[in-house]
């Protein structure tokens, strides 16, 4: 086992908030270059630019994991993680059945898929920055029954934060982390919170200079969801390491 | 004025408490954000929201608010109906959105703060 750095929470530019630079390759690119073992690319409700991050990266020792930042119909972001892409579009499949409207790109933003070199595949046309219309607690089910593991999103900010949007972490919602933004350090928000599951910070990166600006440290045998769950339980000697104490 | 007037005045539907209506309503606050609402309601309140989530419960009973107003024939889930049953806090529902019955409550009930 080694240690791994960790940012869980990059958009791509199929976001329709996210820079257009945050391409495959961009995104693996400096990645490489701030020392990341491990991404997780969480688009707004969709996955469908995993795979061409996935791609991207083979010639690097990075694992992307493919994940999704989904909204909840309190407008809670929730981040799912997942070692297989086929599990994050099954849930995909059941997100774009409950996320109403259309995007409006001089609104909200452009929402190309791309493959790995970049070059625009199609748009989409569905309302990422919109809210769907799962509760909460049946988006942490449906990521759970996907396999994938669920984090509650920038629990530091007001707007879209499990906290800000709704007072405090709902009792008994089996969460299995939380994310600290770069905006609070992992001890004021240990301090603030005092929460009961792990923390891991992530740089919820929407520019390319945002990569890696918070990371999570893991210990782990490998660089996969199966591993990082293993973590946040701290099972077979595998942990989080960020806010040890020194 | 009571929650019991205003449920007859505008027409809410009452989906718990029914015998917890008598309760004097000091002002209201409107918002969909509940760190807020925990922040900046007063005892007393009525709470117009459109959040169906459980926790609104929680939020009544620790800023003890005088009812919950949901707003856009909003149906709360299951669990929130067990809860404020349980609590005894009255949720009560209005097809008009949040603009609307603000506004009346405002200037028709002369509740302003």
């Amino acid at each position: 086992m080694r240690s791994y750095r960790a940012d869980l929470h990059i958009h791509t530019c199929l976001s329709p908030c996210a820079d257009l630079e945050m391409s495959p390759r961009g995104i693996v690119q400096t990645a490489r270059s701030k020392e990341i073992d491990i991404l997780g690319i969480c688009d707004h409700n969709s996955a469908e630019n995993v795979p061409a991050v996935r791609d991207a990266a083979r010639p690097y020792q990075i694992s992307v994991l493919a994940g999704m930042e989904v909204t909840s119909q309190e407008e809670v972001h929730v981040l799912g993680l997942f070692d297989h892409v086929d599990s994050v579009l099954k849930l995909q499949e059941i997100v774009y059945a409950h996320l109403p409207g259309e995007n409006d790109e001089d609104a909200f933003g452009m929402q190309p898929v791309v493959n790995s070199e970049g070059e625009i595949l199609r748009f989409n046309e569905k309302l990422l920055i919109g809210a769907t219309t799962l509760a909460l607690e049946k988006v942490v089910s449906l990521i759970h029954s996907h396999g994938g593991v669920a984090i509650a999103s920038h629990i530091d900010r007001e707007g879209f934060g499990i906290i800000g949007q709704l007072g405090f972490i709902p009792e008994g919602l089996p969460l299995d982390a939380l994310e600290v933004s770069p905006a609070m350090s992992v001890e004021t928000a240990r301090n603030k919170f005092a929460p009961r599951l792990p923390l891991t910070p992530a740089s919820d990166a929407h520019h390319l200079n945002e990569i890696g600006q918070a990371s999570t440290a893991f210990w782990l045998a490998d660089g996969t969801v199966a591993e990082i769950k293993k973590a946040l339980i701290q099972e077979g000697g595998r942990k989080v390491m960020t806010g040890e104490a020194k | 004025m009571k929650v019991k007037e205003i449920v007859d005045k505008f027409d809410l539907k009452v989906l718990t408490s029914p015998d917890k209506l008598d309760v004097e309503v000091t002002g209201g606050y409107a918002s969909d954000l509940l760190s807020d609402v925990m922040a900046n309601s007063r005892p007393g309140n009525i709470w117009i929201t459109l959040q169906t989530h459980q926790n609104i419960v929680a939020v009544a009973r620790l800023r003890n608010l005088a009812a919950i107003i949901l707003v856009n024939n909003r149906m709360p889930d299951p669990e929130t109906i067990k809860s404020a049953e349980a609590e005894q806090v009255p949720l009560l529902t209005t097809s008009e959105p949040a603009f609307q019955i603000s506004g009346k409550l405002y200037v028709r009930l002369g509740i302003k703060d």
